[in-house]
């Protein structure tokens, strides 16, 4: 029965509980992760052989350019899972990425652009590398504005959901774009055969900041995913108890056993009317 | 510390580049935490018509 445990996850209060506990488990590392690349790169870094201290922009780019593709896959596949298995955590969390994905894809393309300016000599190319980032970017925001065409939540998880699914092909159009066709842009120098094609002092602080992006990525996740949950648990009793905890609004402390998940979860979707002890809820 | 700013001359690439990036960063964080804390209003107000139809 090991595998159970998985099966919690699906369970909103849950979810929750362990979501507002992990949080600062990925933000803090984060934070010390992005400073720490972002000072040793920009500041420590030997200049670049053609591109000189130019080169220096990798350290915002790629990782930008990293997560805005996997939070695109995150995405689609937590929509899937939510669709097929009608599980409502998996489509709050495929909401929760679109935000975020949209801005790391932004980022990505205007530190791209002025990447591509001095090296270039353009800003922008119709290049086989930027247009398919174009497209996940109007992706991200066809997701986000059809969502906000359904005034009812279910129904915008579901017709979202098929919108990523279809979406995530452009995934690897991305990824292998500049094996597939002659793009401007540069090929895969950190994951490709052979190695690396970056030098240590350069690739360590790049590694640095890409972990530190998905240890950001993460914590934005789990407080957005809180937010989305609390918006498709209407009257649920445990809402009442998470609401009134100590420390349970925004803060990583706060009680809730995890034991009582179970209750919460089969006790959901009632009327608040029949929790009668949550009369005293602060509210 | 100037040459470390100049960007050996790309620093009017670098430092936006920069800039964008932590100001995207830094904005969702605050969309994020204004996200739940709407959220939890949301779902307080709720709970709270929910108690006066049972009264």
């Amino acid at each position: 029965m090991a595998w159970v445990w998985f099966h919690r996850f699906g369970s909103p209060p849950y979810f929750y509980r362990v979501a507002r506990r992990l949080t600062p488990w990925f933000a803090w590392p984060a934070l010390v992760l992005c400073l720490a690349g972002l000072v040793w790169g920009l500041a420590f870094t030997p200049p670049e052989a053609h591109q000189g201290y130019g080169f220096r922009i990798i350290y915002v780019h790629v990782p930008a350019a990293w997560l805005s593709l996997q939070v695109f896959v995150v995405m689609a596949l937590s929509a899937a899972i939510g669709l097929i298995w009608r599980i409502k955590v998996a489509h709050a969390v495929a909401a929760s990425c679109a935000t975020v994905g949209t801005s790391f894809t932004v980022v990505a393309l205007g530190t791209g652009m002025l990447w591509g300016k001095p090296m270039w000599g353009t800003y922008w190319a119709w290049d086989p590398r930027l247009t398919s980032e174009l497209l996940l970017l109007f992706l991200y925001l066809g997701y986000i504005g059809l969502r906000s065409g359904f005034d009812d939540t279910a129904r915008a998880d579901r017709a979202s959901a098929v919108l990523a699914i279809v979406g995530v092909v452009d995934v690897p159009i991305v990824k292998y774009s500049v094996d597939w066709w002659n793009s401007l842009h540069q090929g895969s120098s950190i994951i490709r055969a052979g190695g690396p094609a970056i030098a240590e002092p350069m690739l360590i602080p790049l590694l640095l900041m890409i972990v530190g992006f998905y240890c950001y990525f993460a914590a934005l996740l789990l407080v957005r995913a809180r937010g989305e949950i609390l918006r498709r648990e209407r009257n649920a009793q445990w809402i009442a108890e998470e609401l009134s905890a100590p420390g349970a609004g925004t803060g990583s402390s706060g009680s809730g056993s995890l034991t009582g998940a179970f209750q919460g979860a089969t006790g959901s979707n009632g009327p608040v009317g029949s929790a009668g002890h949550a009369g005293h809820a602060r509210i | 510390m100037t040459q470390f700013l100049l960007m050996g001359g790309y620093a009017v690439y670098v430092w936006p580049s920069v800039a964008l990036a932590v100001a995207v960063l830094a904005l969702n964080i605050v969309w994020a935490r204004r996200s739940l804390a709407g959220a939890q209003r949301e779902a307080r107000r709720r709970l709270v018509m929910g108690r006066r139809e049972a009264v």
